[in-house]
């Protein structure tokens, strides 16, 4: 077996287990909430209406767009209040899934309701049942195999939703889908894929088991469907509540932040190594946003990640010049203390700057060393782009200084920008100075001679709360300054190279086994 | 003695006057058609005594109480209502059908069900069939045993053949007469079907306009003047002559 699939097969369980704890959770919400609602709306037109268009415009939002909404939502609302919500994780993933869920079974539950034979319920009334009487002995038994189809459709549903959780910091089956996208790990992504779909066939056909037996009123059918779901809930649920068991007495489980790239994870694997050595029970948070994950750390959700200098500048202080990199470094500590209380311990040892590169060949043909070159040629020529950098303000001085205008510009996730250059449907992209795929590629990074991009420190940022915990800062000391670009670099290949692949972990022990 | 007592009843659907100042009375025993055409009141006449609709004036007193006064379960737990649709709940056995009223008295105890049957002439062994299984007539059989499981003195009927075919129609409006005689009953009937009114009632009262245009046995009614209630009462006669002239 590959090591990348014993890998991914080896997250598999607790994956599947949080994916299938939030769906449950987020469906059952979706349950309690939707059917009594359905009643209401059945009864009631004035309610049935705006209901309906309610729930109908929260299925328009993507998926991925209401989970990311409900994070800055839950952190206003928890300054609001003072209480201690939790911004990130699955609070939020289990809000934004239970209102997808909601519609399918609103609209099926109303259809079940509004679908019983006029003469039926006119017999109901005319013989005395009470409303209740009617809902439970009548109408509820009636409609239920419409009911069930309702929430079978919102189980699919969720469970497939589910796996945009990642985003948000909640962990799910979407972390192989994503990390695997982002590392070009196909195996991980067909993993997530996998597990995702079988899961969500599983409970269908289990669902489907429940609602025959509804509907040909077979005990059997219905309890071993139920019974099934239950124990899988249960089974989900156990090992969370009966907990790791390991190092007790360390107090709360570290979580470790990182964003969606392979840097990202790598050096989360080595921070959570030494945390780990240092007696840590640990956690991750992978696929972070890039503010929401400086967010998730201000308020304490994740105790640890990796930032770069410039991207803290422009995004959080919303700074838009470029001083020398210690006096950023030094103004970004000073503030981000004054701010949230976030220690930045310091630099890591490389820069990974965004850097606009060409192909070696191409650049030398057009005689483009710099920026200022670039000038002149880019009317000819076809941007790449990651997915942030034309709305960051880094662009907006790029555009401002040499007054680049090209003839087009497209934005990729960073694997799929990088395979735009390499095949000539890009000229010039965004490349990230650290990333190993410029060597690989033979790309060459143009010079910035205006000073138009500041720089981008990899630093460490330590939350507030852990700021003042020695043996927490001292495990993580020695890895200040430490780590060069070149192993940076090499260690990024590792993992973004097509053949003799790493996973994110493999290359963290190795760039690790460097410092030491 | 009066077993329903109907005074100034009145109900308006929008600006048209669906029942229009009727009173009635109603011996204990009785037998009574109400017929009339289409939009006449005659089902919002029937309904308002089981509460399915609420009158704007007038009283309704079954055995000398005022419906009002009941609470709602109970005077309907205490009226046997048939209807056109039937309305028997798909997902229940025969004998959970007819059951139903019983169990919502909280005596459910007993199973009466072949008792029931038997008396709707319906086999025993129909008790455990679902209504799915069942023809329209056997269907509507159940109705009735369903609507006297838990002995009602006071039988509300709204068309209650009407979606039967005729042969099934004729016997099963016999037996429910002879029923009618032995349980000792107070039947109020609406139909449509004038001839049915006429050979199955012992009184017809005829709804026009929200109005009551006529009242009496059915013998009466066929010496009647009125040329509205002439007209709806030539309708069977003249079938009658033709049907012998053939």
């Amino acid at each position: 077996m590959s090591p990348a699939l014993a890998e991914a097969l080896a997250e598999l369980p607790a994956l599947i287990r949080a994916h299938l704890l939030l769906s449950g959770a987020a469906v059952a919400i979706g349950v309690a909430v939707g059917l009594p609602l359905a009643i209401v709306a059945t009864r009631r037109r004035a309610v049935r209406t705006p209901l309906l268009a309610f729930a109908g415009l929260v299925q328009t939002i993507p998926a991925l767009a209401l989970l990311a909404l409900f994070y800055p939502a839950l952190l206003i609302l928890g300054q609001a209040t003072g209480l201690p919500i939790p911004a990130l994780g699955f609070l939020p993933a289990l809000i934004a899934l239970s209102l997808y869920a909601l519609l399918p079974i609103l609209r099926n539950g109303i259809a079940a309701l509004q679908g019983i034979d006029a003469g039926v319920i006119e017999a109901a009334d005319g013989l005395g049942m009470t409303r209740r009487q009617r809902l439970t002995m009548v109408e509820l038994p009636l409609g239920a195999s419409v009911i069930l189809a309702g929430i079978r459709t919102a189980a699919v549903w969720t469970i497939g939703a589910a796996t945009l959780a990642t985003t948000v910091g909640q962990l799910s089956l979407g972390d192989l889908i994503f990390s695997g996208l982002q590392t070009e790990n196909w195996v991980r992504v067909l993993a997530g894929c996998g597990a995702a779909a079988a899961l969500a066939l599983v409970v269908d056909a289990l669902l489907a088991l429940v609602e025959a037996g509804l509907r040909r009123r077979s005990r059997w059918r219905v309890r071993l469907g139920l019974g099934a779901l239950a124990a899988a809930l249960v089974l989900a649920f156990l090992p969370l509540a009966g907990g790791g068991g390991a190092a007790p007495g360390n107090g709360r489980v570290v979580v470790i932040g990182a964003k969606n790239f392979s840097e990202q994870y790598i050096l989360a694997s080595v921070i959570e190594r030494r945390l780990q050595a240092a007696g840590y029970r640990t956690e991750r948070r992978d696929n972070l946003g890039s503010t929401v994950a400086y967010q998730a750390l201000a308020n304490g959700d994740i105790d640890v990640y990796v930032d770069y200098s410039g991207t803290l500048w422009g995004n959080i202080l919303q700074r838009t010049d470029t001083p020398a990199p210690q006096a950023m470094l030094d103004t970004l500590t000073g503030e981000l203390h004054r701010r949230d209380g976030v220690l930045l311990m310091g630099g890591l040892g490389f820069e990974n700057a965004y850097a606009l590169a060409m192909r070696r060949q191409r650049a030398e043909a057009l005689g483009i060393r710099s920026l200022a070159d670039l000038t002149r040629a880019a009317p000819q020529l076809q941007l790449g782009a990651d997915l942030e950098f034309l709305t960051r303000p880094e662009w907006r001085s790029v555009q401002g200084r040499y007054g680049l205008a090209f003839a087009g510009q497209r934005s990729f996730s960073p694997t799929f920008m990088y395979r735009a250059i390499a095949d000539g449907s890009a000229d010039v992209i965004t490349a990230f100075s650290s990333d190993g795929r410029i060597a690989a590629l033979d790309l060459v990074t143009l010079a910035d001679p205006r000073r138009a991009l500041p720089s981008y420190d990899a630093v460490l940022l330590v939350t507030a709360t852990r700021a003042g915990e020695p043996r927490f800062v001292e495990a993580l000391r020695p890895l200040l300054g430490a780590i060069g670009v070149e192993r940076m670099r090499q260690a990024n290949l590792m993992v973004d190279r097509d053949t003799d692949k790493r996973t994110p972990a493999e290359a963290g022990r190795w760039l690790d086994a460097g410092q030491r | 003695m009066t077993a329903l007592a109907i005074s100034g009843l009145t109900k308006r659907h929008g600006g048209r006057a669906a029942l229009d100042d009727v009173s009635l009375a109603i011996d204990a025993g009785q037998f009574v058609a109400l017929v009339g055409p289409s939009g006449s009141g005659k089902t919002t006449l029937l309904k308002s005594i089981n509460r399915l609709v609420e009158p704007d004036a007038g009283v309704i007193a079954l055995e000398g109480r005022d419906v009002r006064q009941v609470p709602l379960a109970e005077l309907r737990h205490g009226i046997g209502y048939v209807i056109q649709s039937i309305g028997l709940f798909p997902h229940m056995t025969v004998a959970e059908n007819i059951g139903i009223v019983p169990k919502l008295m909280g005596k459910g105890g007993e199973d009466r069900s072949a008792e029931l049957l038997e008396l709707v002439a319906l086999p025993a062994e129909m008790a455990s069939r679902y209504p799915r299984a069942l023809s329209g007539g056997q269907a509507q059989r159940v109705g009735f045993a369903r609507a006297l499981a838990a002995r009602p003195k006071l039988m509300l009927m709204d068309e209650p053949f009407g979606a039967l075919d005729p042969v099934t129609r004729d016997a099963l409006g016999q037996a429910y007469r002879g029923l009618h005689e032995r349980l000792g009953l107070t039947t109020l009937m609406v139909t449509h079907d004038i001839a049915e009114a006429l050979l199955l009632a012992d009184r017809i009262v005829v709804l026009i306009e929200g109005r009551i245009r006529a009242d009496g046995t059915p013998a009466q009614l066929l010496a009647h003047d009125d040329p509205d209630v002439k007209a709806m009462i030539d309708v069977p006669r003249r079938q009658a002559e033709r049907l012998a002239a053939l």
